[in-house]
This record gives C-alpha cells, structure tokens and sequence, in this order.
C-alpha cells in the first residue's frame, strides 16, 4: 500500500461519518447505574484513550460496544448507521474487534489457528491447514511483525501473545479496535513495537479504543482522550491540549503526585543485611547473582522481561532452587526448599500473576486473605471465623479494598482491588521480607498510589522490600536503591538519589 | 514472626460500604438440589402414598438402600472438591468386603477382619495418593487402572465365591445391627456426614482442600502443601470406601468381589447433584448427602410405581440430567 493511497484513503475516511458514536447510554447492574447517559465518539482514524477509575464504567461501555451488554437506554451508530448490538457477533459483523487485557487464546495451538479459531478456512469442508498458514502470514506481515505462524502458542513469549490477539481481531477485517490495557505484560520492547503497530493501523483507516493507566503512552499514541468517573464523562479533549496534571485529576478528582519520588530515611538497624544473595546461580537463568537487602529498605529491580526479576523472586520464595551460591537471612544461611519454608521463615512474596498465582478467584475475599493465616486462626482444632472475620474487616480496612461484601468472590472486584487484596494475604503474617513482582500491573492511577504509599508505609514499618516493576516510573517513586539486571546478573546497584531521571535508567536497562 | 497481628490501625470498621441490591440477588442455583429433593419428595407422596410410599418402613428402607452411597460421597466431596477423582472406590470396597471376610474366616476374630478391610483402604489409598500426589500421574487414569486391579483381586483371591461372614458382632456393627428403631447404617451415616462437614468447612485442612482445588498454584504460593492434601484426600477416599465394603459385608453377612460394583458412578453422581463443581473448588458435605438421598428416591419411587429396571435407569439418567443442568452455575 503506497503513501498516496494512503492519504486518498485517509481524506476519504475524514470526510465520512465518525466510526463510533454512542449517545447518552445509560446501564445499570442490579438497580446499581453503572453508565449514567455517556456520550463517546471515535473518530475515523483516531486513537482515542479511554480512561478512569476502577469502577469508573470503561468496561462496561466497552462490553456494550462488544454487544456483551445491552444498554438500559442511548442509540449507537456504526459508520452513521444506527445499529443494535445484542450479541459479540452483531458488533463482529459491524467491524468492530477487540483486544483482550486477559488473552482470549489457546496456547496448546500454533499461531494460524489461534488467529483463525472457529473461523478456519475450509476446503472441500476440511480445514485448509496451508492456507490457513498462508492468510495468517499475511496478516503478520502486515502488521509488520516477525512471526512464524505455525509456531506454538505457548513456546512465544507473552509479548507475541498480545500480537497474535492483535491479529486475530484483524483476521475480522476491523474498523474498529478495542485495546484493553494492551502494555500491561509486555515489555519496553514489545510496547515500541505495539506503538509502531497501532500507527500502522491508524494509517491503514482503523480506529483504536485505547484503554489505558499510563499516562506515557497516551500521550505517545493517543489523538483524543475520555475520561470516565462514576458513571459520566469528566473530560474529553484532544490529548495534546491537556497536561498530564489535568488527565490525573480527572480521573482520581483530586490533585495527586502519587509518582512523584519521597526521600526515605536511611534505613536504621545493624549491619547486618535483613538479605543477603552471594554469587547464586540456578538452572532458571539467574547467574552469579549477589547483592544485600537491609531492614527498613525499598530495593527497586530493573531489567527486561527475562532479565532474571522474577527468576530471583522465584528464587528467594522457593519455587525454584538455586545450584551453587547461598542466600542469607539476618546473616545465616538459608535453604530454601519450597515456599511453605520460605513463608515460615518471613519471606512472602506478591507474584507476577495475581489471577493465576495470588488469588483463588471463585474463593470468597475473605477465605482468599485468610489462606496463609488459617494456622494462626486455628482453635481446638476447628478455624475461628469470628476471629478470621475481625481480621478480614481490620485488613479490608486497611488497604482500603472497595467491595460489597467480603463473602463475595474475589473475581468479582477490579484488578486494583484484586492486587490489595494479595497483598493483604500477606499483612497479617508481618513477613520480615516481602517481594513485590509487577504489584501496579493494570491497576488505576489512583489505587496504584494507595499501593505505593502501603509499600512505603511497610518499610517505615522495618520490613525489607524488593519490588519489581517494568514501569520505571514507579520504580523510581517507591525505590530507595535500584538494582539493574541483565542476562540473569546484577550489572548496576544503583542509589536512588544518583539516578537523575527514567532515561537514564532505561539506558542502564538496555545496557548502552 | 507468624502472629496473626494485623497492626492495630483504625478500630474495625463497620459494614464495608455495600452497594445496595447487590446482596438481594440470592442465587436459587445453590438451592437446586434442596428444591429438587422437596419437589420430587412431594410429587412421590402425592402419587406414591397408596403404594406405601410415606409409611416408616420404606422411608428408612431409602436410607438404608443410600447409607452406603453417602458415605462414600463424603468422602468423594474432598476428592472432587481438590480437583481430583476417584473411579476405584466400587472395588475397593469390593475388595474390602472379601478382606474382612477371609480374615474373619481365617481367625475367628471381628477385629482382624476390621483390619484387614483397613488395610486394603490404606494400601490402596497410599497407591493411589502417591501416584497422583507425587509423580503427577492423573487421578482419572490411577484410579481407572486401580478399578481393574481392585476388582480383579477380590475376584481372584476368593476363586469367585463369596465368602460368608458368620461373626455376629461384626455383621451388627457393620451394618446389620439396629440401635433402637434406628438402623445402625443411618448411624454410620450420620457420623460420616458431621465430621466430614465439620472438617470441610471448618478446619485448616478443609479450607486448604478448597484452595487446592481452586487453584493450586496460588495454593501453593501461598504456603498450602499441595501434595500432602493431594495425597490426604485420596487416601480418605479408599480407606472410607474400604469402610463402606465392610458396611456391605456385615449388612449382607459375606464378602463378595461384586459389592460395589458400579458405586462409583453413584457416588460421582451425588456429590455433583450436591453442588460439588466437577472442576473443584467447592464443595458441599451436606450436597452430598441429598444428592446421594435423591438418588435413592428416585430408585425407591420408581420401584414403587411398579417401572421395570430398564425403565428405571433411563428415568434416573434423565432426572439426574436435568438436576445438574438445573444446578449448573451461568
């Protein structure tokens, strides 16, 4: 496709009806308004950020758009046609596709057949496995990613994951894309090459729904921006008329610096580390390893994806095994064979994957956060849940997890509130160490502060923390010193205070 | 280190705020196999009384018939509730039964025969426990071969023949006896039920079987012995169906390689009627129960209205069909 056409296409698009337009949609769960009459519009062309709260009514109107949801009240128009969408199928056929934040792919398949699953092309009624092959290069292609599409899924790593879920909403020949928080387990490199893709398909006429946190990207790829809170719009506005203060303070409704980097005390106590990991080496990558952690302390690791971040968090926590070096605690050596040992001995740790390592998402909140304590909670014989319920209010309390009742299942609340409340499993056993992989990971900016201010508040408190996160920007608002990893190894122990900004560790990251 | 000690922060807060109607919206799924058991209660009484159906004797004869279903769906709910499955349980109480009964044979005394249906529980179930805990082997498959070794052994050891049990104590204890009016099946079935929900829903390990089920990776990660509660629950398993063989053989006063035969798919059937989610994860003691008592309505009432056995399997295949449809979760 050359520029010329491009540009034919492009004025033609501009001058057409806008792809989406949603007017005064009102939905409301259980007698609770959820949408309170939301105008949105996406134009042709367009990257149009879509922002807010947990809570805030993003997905709900995104799932009306899908045709998950019918809408209490408001008309939509697709291309200027008025349409009703009643099922995923009615908004497939209107050419809208969507991207999902949980991926929608089977990993035991290759590449092809997960693009084309349940619409493969058939021949003499069977499915026609070269053409199949054939389509989904093409697409790859034209999305100008490097793929072999009769790869396996679960032999890619996650970032190709996210392009084969890209892929598939483009097999549908869209108009029109839904993103929901596509960065969120990708890596710096994989979001560049997600950017460069999302330009791509803007140029090629399709228009993108971006759901997002971030405020970097926004303003990198985004056109337009709406926000939502408690059901309405409080702002819609071309993205580059607005300063990122105003973006914050319409979604959380106040002024915050939550990323804004606060100067700790330096940590008080012995010399004696808390933690201590001398030359580890083990089979799952991390290599001569080494560094010390001290009570009271915020320890940031930077690193790629496969850097060895949550290898060594693996590590410590005893889901793997080190080969050859020692981990120390308080200055004695420890083995850590398992995570029931590492748990007695006061490490806890937050993993990478809340719904799949934190959380027994069809458990109740409250059996979820009393999992670990159900020894302590022990009387007689029998589990004291009068006591376990005490517990749960003070713990629901504390990391301030917006619920309806803690009886209800965890799956039910918001990613942020989620994440609280893995991190709460934690609280009530006062692990001397705990580890944090990825704690912000799609949650909302204004919960992303509260978590933030709860890790602080732990290591005034003398707990030593190690967090891990592939956003720098958090790393370096919660961080007291940052270790940077390369290829399973330390190559920076770096103080915050001599780390002037997030390019400079990026360049440290990337090894230049 | 490990004390429960929530830093004590703001005092306990009130009733986190609730969004209202939200808790209004009970779920009539989770009552399903209540309303059902009631529903089909009813209609039996209504249709069923001038063939008998409400006297005493049949009402007790149902629990009777089922006591030995539900005590194996007891310990079933844990199998299932942990994501796992148990298909030997019909043949190791097979092979139970003809344990107790030889060795009662054998030495002429009950105890050595309570022994040795234990034994046959413990071996089976540590077997059994291992292969799925430890090496990873699926349940599905450990449990499909060991139905064919069970059945196989109690077969061969007794030459085919069954083997009477002629110790009076032990056909009363285990099944034959009445206490009162009371049939002492009713007793072992009450029994079964309480500890199993009490241990279900009240006790670490219960809680742990849940979450295992559930999840077991995040079990794991948050410090639960996924292989030890593994290994636990199909050991409960054999040895409460070894339990349940005994309960055949002083019921029936001998051992035979066909009791229990095809219990398996019974008890299956009870727990899942019950609420237990095949897919682990929940689980209900007293689902169970019904769900095994259900079962045993539904054989009684369609003997009563005078169905021939082809017609009854077919009417309980399509009612317990429904039944699950009914109960299955959106």
């Amino acid at each position: 496709m050359t520029a010329g056409l491009n540009n034919v296409e492009r004025a033609r698009a501009a001058s057409g009806p806008d792809p989406v337009e949603m007017r005064g949609i009102e939905k409301g769960f259980a007698g609770v308004p959820v949408l309170r009459g939301v105008d949105f519009t996406l134009g042709p062309s367009e990257v149009h950020a879509l922002a807010g709260g947990n809570g805030a009514g993003k997905s709900t109107l995104m799932k009306i758009l899908e045709g998950v949801y019918r809408p209490d009240a408001g008309a939509i128009r697709v291309g200027g046609r008025e349409v009703t969408l009643s099922a995923p199928k009615d908004a497939e056929a209107a050419g809208i596709g969507m991207v999902f934040q949980e991926f929608s792919l089977v990993p035991t398949l290759t590449v092809a057949r997960n693009i084309f699953l349940g619409r493969e092309p058939r021949r003499f009624g069977l499915i026609d496995d070269r053409a199949m092959v054939r389509r989904a290069g093409e697409i790859l292609g034209g999305m100008g990613v490097d793929l072999d599409p009769t790869a396996e899924l679960q032999t890619l790593p996650t970032g190709y994951w996210q392009l084969t879920e890209i892929a598939k909403a483009l097999a549908l020949d869209v108009k029109i894309l839904i993103m929901d928080e596509p960065t969120a387990s990708l890596t710096k490199t994989e979001s560049e090459a997600l950017f460069a893709l999302i330009k791509r398909l803007k140029e090629q006429g399709v228009s993108i729904v971006y759901i997002s946190h971030r405020m970097e990207e926004i303003y990198r790829i985004c056109d337009r921006i709406t926000v939502l809170r408690d059901g309405g719009v409080v702002l819609n506005d071309d993205v580059a008329d607005l300063t990122p203060e105003q973006i914050v303070a319409a979604i959380v409704g106040r002024e915050m610096d939550a990323l804004e980097w606060e100067e700790r005390p330096a940590p008080r106590g012995t010399d004696v580390p808390m933690l201590e990991v001398r030359n580890v080496t083990a089979a799952n990558g991390v290599t001569d390893m080494s560094f010390r952690l001290h009570a009271g302390e915020i320890l940031g690791l930077a690193g790629l994806m496969g850097s060895g971040r949550t290898e060594l968090a693996r590590l410590l926590f005893g889901i793997d095994r080190p080969d050859t070096g020692e981990i120390l605690l308080r200055g004695e050596p420890v083995e850590i064979a398992n995570p029931r040992v590492a748990i007695a001995k006061g490490i806890a740790l937050v993993p990478e994957d809340r719904r799949q390592q934190g959380l027994v998402l069809d458990h109740a909140v409250r059996d979820n956060l009393l999992l670990p304590l159900l020894d302590d909670l022990r009387r007689g014989g029998l589990v004291d849940d009068r006591r376990g319920d005490g517990l749960v209010a003070r713990l629901i309390d504390r990391l301030q997890i917006k619920l309806s009742s803690p009886k209800r299942p965890v799956r039910l609340l918001s990613g942020g509130n989620q994440q609280k409340v893995v991190i709460g499993k934690w609280l009530g056993r006062e692990p001397e160490v705990l580890i944090l992989d990825e704690p912000t990971a799609g949650v909302d900016i204004g919960t992303k502060a509260e978590i933030i201010q709860q890790i602080r508040e732990l290591a005034d408190a003398g707990k030593a923390i190690i967090v891990i996160s592939s956003e720098l920007a958090e790393l370096l608002a919660v961080s007291d010193r940052v270790l940077v990893l390369r290829r399973g190894t330390v190559t920076a122990d770096l103080d915050r205070r001599d780390i002037a900004d997030e390019e400079s560790l990026q360049l440290a990251i990337q090894g230049v | 280190m490990s004390q429960t000690a929530v830093p004590p922060s703001a005092p306990p807060p009130a009733a986190p705020a609730r969004r209202p109607g939200l808790l209004q919206e009970v779920d009539w799924r989770n009552y399903a196999i209540y309303i059902g058991f009631v529903v089909i209660f009813v209609l039996f009484a209504i249709f069923l009384a001038d063939d008998g159906f409400l006297t005493g004797t049949n009402l007790l004869n149902i629990v009777r018939q089922t006591a030995i279903i539900s005590i194996m769906a007891v310990a079933m709910t844990f199998v299932i509730a942990a994501a796992q499955i148990d298909l030997s349980v019909g043949s190791v109480a097979g092979l139970s039964s003809v344990a107790a009964a030889m060795s009662i044979a054998a030495t002429g005394n009950a105890l050595f025969g309570v022994l040795a249906g234990l034994a046959v529980g413990l071996a089976v179930g540590i077997v059994n426990g291992s292969l799925v805990a430890f090496l990873g082997v699926p349940s599905f498959l450990v449990t499909l071969a060991m139905l064919g070794i069970a059945f196989g052994l109690a077969q061969y050891i007794t030459e085919s023949a069954p083997q009477p049990i002629l110790n009076d104590t032990f056909n009363a204890i285990f099944g034959g006896g009445n206490i009162g009016p009371i049939p002492g099946l009713l007793v072992w079935t009450i029994v079964a039920v309480v500890i199993g929900a009490v241990v279900l829903n009240k006790t670490r390990f219960g809680r742990q079987v849940l979450a295992t089920g559930g999840n077991r990776v995040a079990a794991e990660y948050t410090g639960v012995n996924t292989k030890r509660i593994t290994f636990t629950v199909m050991l409960i398993s054999s040895v409460v169906a070894a339990i349940a063989g005994m309960l055949y053989a002083g019921r029936l006063e001998s051992g035979r390689y066909q009791w229990g035969t095809g219990d398996e798919l019974s008890v299956i059937a009870a727990v899942i009627l019950g609420g237990t989610s095949l897919f682990g994860g929940t689980g209900s003691v007293i689902g169970s129960l019904v769900g095994s008592l259900l079962i045993g309505l539904i054989n009684n009432g369609l003997i009563l209205a005078g169905l021939d056995v082809s017609q009854q399997q077919i009417i309980r295949g399509l009612i317990i069909i429904v039944a699950v449809a009914l109960a299955r979760k959106k």
